[in-house]
């Protein structure tokens, strides 16, 4: 909940969020930039030919003339990058001669491989990665700090010790380790799950859910692993704060100790390091797609790094930029809706 | 045991502890907080009794470490509260407030009693307030923890109670957060805080120190201002004797944990019979005199409460630790005795002697 209350407040809040959308702005345009870069240069460096790239080996050079033409491989770096951001937002015709070939917006471009529109492989591919970080995300938040909470206020008990136990060997549990474990006994041994390696919209949620249970708790154990020795860190170190004596000297039950002062203050080391995690959370992702098999992003990348499908590179690279941009703005959010100093600073 | 319980009665025959209930409003009797660690048992305090009428203010006076926060959370029962895997405080004694014993009431009772009866004001307000809720919200909550009332009606009291305490524009102020106030207006916010439940009992815990010289006084002077008018029982707890010398009508000098001198402020202040009362007034900061014209602070650092020195606690830094005969200083604990009218001190000093280092070293001195 957001409370606006005094006069001068809905400016400040305000002002915050447009810096913060600002910055994030200013870290796509970076992303855009590198990206292209190591699209336009790579080639070069490794003496190759975008356009025999593009083509495969065994073709004309004039054919290759016509591909450089079509993808406009020949006119300057700058217009060439142009031509690449405003093909985003507004689609963008490759011509050679007469020949038009129309992307729709929001173009990528054209797979080397397959030739199909990148878009197409990032629209099926977004919602797997999407849904499996999203769902990780909130397992190991919901799970790590209510692990940690619980441990603090049980310093020093069997619960605490066996939960910190846990949590050590969880963070030194590599994903594809207890991912390959987890796939043996629920989905070869005991045969209890099945997963669709290729999710699409089409398919219902039950299947999803199936196939994503086991992908989100790998992901997640490790996460929640780390977050629980973090809460419970945090919370034991807020529990001796001086406010927290204050709000038992007021009368205050124990309960609500816990939860609208230790909490509520505990969250913003969380929610700092979940902000810095987010980008790492895609590399987990691509272990984890790549451990169960699931055509996400990461997946992806992967298929396209191996096959140098330069166009694909770029735009998986682009969409997982933006997509942790965005997710940091509602960390931002969050927190300026945390803590009031924030707004101000 | 039974000589460490009895040496801190300062308040006649208390009979066996759980006897009568007394008449005083506050009264302290043999209290012990005593806390288990691995260096061995901290005995932060260790035998205090005092009594307190409403309406009075009682001083609480002794160097850091004294025992006078360990004292106050002790009242409040925050001792036992929230103390989450950490080792056991061990309480003894008894807390008669308003003919209700806290230490063998249920903790739900002595909860209800926080804020409401007993409230209590902390040293660093910055720390004291939750960085994350506006002033207003504190209060709130801590009207509505003892009122069942709206979020709107508690909101305006907030608001009165902050006008009360001489915060200009309340109903603006109501709504900022600690961080936006001075340190002294963070101050007249947690006052308004801990009165917004009209408390009985107040107990301010070195509510100046962490403030500028120029707002402890005004501070000091809204504490006296709001006594006066809410009638309650007040405890200032401070390091600093010239605080509260004005403002208390009793005042009670703490050592090592134990009372070693109390008795009505102005004598205490003005005819202090306790050699370590005499070293606190050389403590205090004096711009009329010369150095070599003035008392001797205490020197030297304050006792281990694991190991409490023999004898009287004070002895490693007394000046006169060998005037007493048969080296009772270094063997047997002094206790309280009357020294003046309901002025009591611990102390083995022959009154002979008190009177004359009193004539010849300290009176011309103070
Ligand atoms: N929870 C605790 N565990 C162990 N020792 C404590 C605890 N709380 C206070 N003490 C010790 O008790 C002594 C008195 O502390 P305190 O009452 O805070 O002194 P002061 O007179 O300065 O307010 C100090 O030496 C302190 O270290
Ligand atoms: S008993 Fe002895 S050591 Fe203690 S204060 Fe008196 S003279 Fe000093
Ligand atoms: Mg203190």
């Amino acid at each position: 909940m957001i409370r606006i209350p005094a006069a001068t407040r809905p400016r400040t809040v305000l002002a915050y969020l447009i810096r913060r959308l600002g910055a994030v702005l200013l870290m796509v345009l970076v992303v855009l930039l590198t990206t292209f870069s190591i699209f336009f240069l790579l080639p070069k460096w490794a003496g190759q030919d975008t356009a025999v790239l593009f083509a495969g080996k065994a073709t004309g050079a004039e054919q290759l003339e016509g591909i450089r033409q079509k993808l406009g491989l020949d006119e300057p770096v700058l217009v060439q990058f142009w031509d690449f951001v405003k093909g985003i937002p507004m689609g963008r015709d490759y011509a050679n001669g007469g020949d038009v070939t129309r992307c729709d917006a929001p173009c990528f471009g054209y797979s080397f491989r397959t030739e199909e529109p990148v878009w197409d492989t990032l629209k099926d591919a977004l919602p797997v990665t999407g849904a499996l970080a999203a769902g990780a995300c909130v397992m190991w938040l919901v799970g790590g700090v209510a692990i940690g909470v619980l441990s603090a206020l049980r310093r020093g008990s069997v619960w605490d010790r066996s939960a910190m136990v846990g949590a050590l060997s969880g963070v030194s549990m590599p994903i594809f380790f207890t991912g390959m474990v987890m796939m043996g006994i629920f989905v070869h041994s005991l045969g209890w799950l099945k997963i669709d390696d290729d999710l699409s919209g089409a398919d219902g949620i039950d299947i999803w859910l199936q196939s994503l249970i086991l992908p989100w708790i790998a992901l997640a154990f490790l996460y929640a692993a780390m977050y629980a020795r973090l809460t419970r860190a945090t919370m034991l170190e807020v529990l001796g704060e001086d406010y927290i004596r204050t709000a038992r000297a007021k009368g205050l039950g124990e309960p609500s100790v816990i939860r609208k002062h230790a909490l509520r203050s505990a969250m913003t080391p969380i929610l700092t390091v979940f902000g810095l995690d987010l980008g790492a959370l895609l590399g987990g992702a691509v272990l984890t797609e790549q451990t169960f098999g699931l055509k996400g992003l990461g997946f992806e990348a992967v298929d396209a790094i191996s096959n140098k499908d330069l166009p694909v590179i770029l735009g998986v690279t682009l969409i997982a930029a933006l997509a942790i941009a965005v997710a940091n703005l509602v960390v931002d959010i969050m927190y300026a809706v945390i803590d009031p100093r924030v707004r101000l600073s | 045991m039974t000589q460490l319980s009895k040496s801190g009665a300062a308040v006649g025959e208390p009979g066996t502890p759980d006897s009568h209930a007394p008449t005083a409003f506050l009264e302290v009797r043999d209290l012990k907080v005593h806390f288990p660690t691995d260096d061995g048992l901290v005995k932060s305090v260790d035998g205090l009794s005092f009594t307190l009428e409403k309406g009075k203010t009682l001083g609480i006076v002794g160097e850091s470490g004294s025992g006078k926060s360990v004292t106050s959370l002790g009242i409040m029962g925050l001792h036992t509260t929230g103390q989450y895997g950490k080792r056991k405080a061990r309480l003894s004694g008894e807390i008669w407030l308003d003919g209700k014993e806290l230490l063998t009431a249920r903790p739900e009772e002595v909860r209800k009693l926080r804020g409401r009866e007993m409230s209590m004001i902390f040293q660093d307000p910055l720390s004291a307030l939750h960085p994350y809720y506006s002033i207003g919200k504190q209060i709130v909550e801590a009207y509505r923890v003892h009122h069942d009332v709206d979020k709107k009606t508690a909101r305006r009291r907030a608001i009165e109670m902050l006008d009360r305490v001489g915060i200009p524009q309340p109903d603006k102020r109501v709504d900022s957060y600690p961080h936006e106030f001075s340190g002294g207006m963070r101050q007249r916010a947690m006052i308004a805080m801990s009165l917004v439940n009209n408390p009985e009992l107040l107990i301010a815990d070195e509510p100046t120190t962490a403030l500028d010289v120029t707002v402890q006084a005004q501070i000091l002077d809204l504490i006296r201002d709001l006594q006066k008018e809410f009638g309650s029982a007040v405890i200032v707890i401070t390091h600093d004797l010239g605080v509260v010398a004005e403002l208390a009508d009793d005042l009670l000098v703490m050592y090592g944990g134990r009372c070693v001198e109390r008795g009505p402020a102005e004598k205490v202040f003005y005819e202090p019979r306790h050699p370590y009362t005499w070293g606190l007034l050389g403590s205090m900061p004096r711009l009329d005199r010369d150095q070599t014209d003035r008392l001797i602070p205490v020197k030297g650092s304050p006792p281990s409460l694991i190991n409490i020195p023999s004898g009287c606690a004070f002895n490693p830094r007394c000046p006169y630790a060998d005037l007493p005969k048969d080296n009772l200083t270094r063997t047997v604990r002094p206790e309280l005795t009357e020294v003046g009218s309901a002025h009591w001190a611990a102390c083995h000093l022959s009154p002979e002697q008190r009177e004359q280092i009193w004539t010849e070293e300290i009176a011309p001195k103070l």
